[in-house]
Order: structure tokens, then sequence, then C-alpha cells
């Protein structure tokens, strides 16, 4: 059975402002979904940090396991021509 | 006293008090979150309390600030509907008070956009914004407990019965009320009684909770008149400044 002596953990993040992406920013207790944006809101938003909060159960979130990081991550190391360093930029473009 | 110093301080009032008993949940509240999202509300309640003392303050034109009306007038002076300056109880209780005081705040300010007194209706504007969420807090919380366990839905249907009398007040109106709606100063009561009404019955039937019977009863903390709560309030708020008069920091 559920324990209900603790309400569930969310995960929140926030849109400091249009155009950027959604940020985590921290977690929170909270009964239900409505509970989980209001106390984002009054959490991490209250200092103009944001203008939309995303709440997640965090039970919902699917994390790689830290024992397997040397699996899956160290094989990128070596693959240094996966980044896009080899080429030559043309003096004329600026903005890329 | 004129109308409108005597009206403005009212709606102050009632802000400040209700601010300052919600921030006596600091450090108490059930859970961390509730303990910042009701600290919010209190300051939400401060700040608007702020923007009204001074502004009676300049109505009054004696030099009394926004501190001078708050921290050294005694209770008789004090305007405040008694509703706001009930205690605290247990969470239900404070919710439900929460409830009632939102919602009419809400109805209120709404219509008082319109006010013919233009610093009123900029007051009016930005606390409405402040007042809708304070709203969404508590009714989400009203709903929670109404319709939540057995336990939770007999005690906030006793604080709905304990504090449901005193919300007579807020919509019953005396010759100040009146004069100032019939210049078009505030909105009439009766219709934001009809506003807040049908609201609560939306809302008491989505908790569950039944709406008590309303007995007519006289209560005049909008005269000076009131419970003995307030003293308690204001010996706690007022201590600093009557200790140490004029003290800054």
């Amino acid at each position: 059975m559920e324990d209900r002596r603790q309400w569930p953990l969310y995960e929140v993040f926030v849109r400091a402002r249009g155009g950027l992406d959604h940020k985590h920013v921290g977690s929170l207790h909270a009964a239900d979904a409505r509970m989980a944006i209001e106390h984002a809101r009054d959490l991490y938003t209250r200092r103009q940090e944001g203008v939309s909060i995303w709440a997640v159960p965090s039970n919902a979130i699917i994390a790689s396991d830290p024992s397997e990081s040397d699996s899956m991550f160290e094989p990128a190391r070596d693959k240094v021509y996966r980044h896009p360093t080899f080429y030559e930029i043309p003096d004329e473009v600026k903005t890329l | 006293m004129s109308d409108l110093f005597r009206y403005v301080l009212r709606l102050g009032d009632l802000s400040l008090v209700l601010g300052q008993r919600l921030s006596e949940w600091v450090g108490h509240s059930p859970a961390l979150e509730e303990d910042l999202g009701l600290a919010n509300i209190s300051l939400d309640l401060i700040g608007q309390a702020r923007l009204l003392l001074s502004y009676a303050g300049e109505i009054e034109g004696k030099g009394r600030d926004e501190d001078k009306l708050a921290y050294l007038r005694e209770q008789g002076a004090y305007f405040n509907a008694i509703l706001a300056e009930q205690p605290n109880g247990d969470f239900g209780q404070t919710i439900v008070r929460q409830v009632l005081i939102d919602a009419f705040q809400l109805e209120l300010y709404e219509r008082m956009t319109a006010s013919r007194d233009a610093r009123l209706a900029a007051i009016a504007a930005k606390s409405v914004k402040e007042v809708r969420y304070h709203l969404r807090y508590s009714s989400g919380w009203l709903v929670r407990l109404g319709d939540g366990t057995p336990e939770s839905h007999v005690r906030a249907q006793a604080a709905l019965g304990l504090l449901w009398p005193y919300t007579v007040e807020l919509f019953a109106p005396d010759d100040v009320d009146q004069r100032m709606a019939d210049a078009g100063i505030a909105p009439h009561l009766s219709d934001v009684y009809v506003a807040w009404s049908a609201r609560m019955d939306a809302l008491l039937s989505e908790a569950t909770l039944k709406r008590p019977a309303d007995r007519p009863h006289a209560w005049h903390g909008k005269r000076g008149q009131h419970s003995e709560h307030l003293g308690y309030i204001l010996a706690e708020m007022q201590y600093l400044q009557r200790t140490y008069p004029d003290a800054r920091w």
C-alpha cells in the first residue's frame, strides 16, 4: 500500500522567460497535481524566476543507473570526431 | 472622519489583520511548502494594507502614514470586519476563513477596478490578481479537506459552521457603504453578495460541505467594535513601536 504519511515527490521545471527552455529547479512534496503547481509557484517563482512551470511526479522520471556510467558514457570519450570542430569556417560566415 | 477615509481604512484593516493572523502560521504549518504558501499570502495582504493605509493617511491629511495607522491606532479605531480577526484554529479553520474572505475580496476588487476614485481603482487592479491566486489556493484546500477523509470533512464542516455567521457583516451595508456605492466609488454590497453567494454554493458543493443557514446577527467591526481577539493581535503587532517609539531598522 502507498505510504500516506508523506506526500508524493514532484520535480519542478521553470521557464525563466518566453523562448527559453524549462530548467530543473528543485523538488517538492504535494498531495496532488494542482497542489504541486501551487507549491512550485510559491517555492520557486516568488522572486520572479519564471513565466511557466512544469511539475512531474518524480517516480515518472526514468533515470540512468550511476553504476552503469562506465558503459553508458565512457565510450563517447575518445570519439572526438563527433564534435563539429573539423570544419574550416570561411571568414565571411559571422554567425555560425 | 470622512466617509472615504473610513471606507479605505476598513479595506486596509481587513487585509492587515488577516495578513497578521496568517503570519502566525510561519514555522508551524503542516508542511514546509504550506509554510511558504501561507507566508506569501500574508505578505500579499500586508502589501495591500500598505497601499490602502498610505492612501487613507493622505485622505485624512493629518500627517499619519501607513506605519502610524498600523502601529499606533487602538482597537476601537480599527474597522475590519471581525471575521478577519478570528483565531487560526486548526489548518481547516484557517482555510475556511481564508476562502470566505478571499471570495469576498475577489468579488469586491473586481468591481472596484471601475471605481470613480482612480487611486482605489488602481489598488483594486493590482490586488485582484493576488486575491485570485489566494482563492485558488484556499479553495483547492477546501475541496481537498471537505471531500477528503471523514476526519477532515468533519473538521471543515465544523469550521464552516463556526465562521459562517461572521460573513453577515461583510455584506451588511451601513451609511458609509451606501454613500460610497452611490458615489460610484465602491461597488454595491448587494451585488458583491450575489456573486459571492453563487461562488460559495458551487465551491461548497464541490467540497461536499453543507452551507450553513444564515442567521441575522449584528457585528460591528466596521464601526470599531471588535471581538476579544483583536486586542491580542494588536498587542503583538504593535509591541515594538509602542515600546520603542519611532524605532527604525
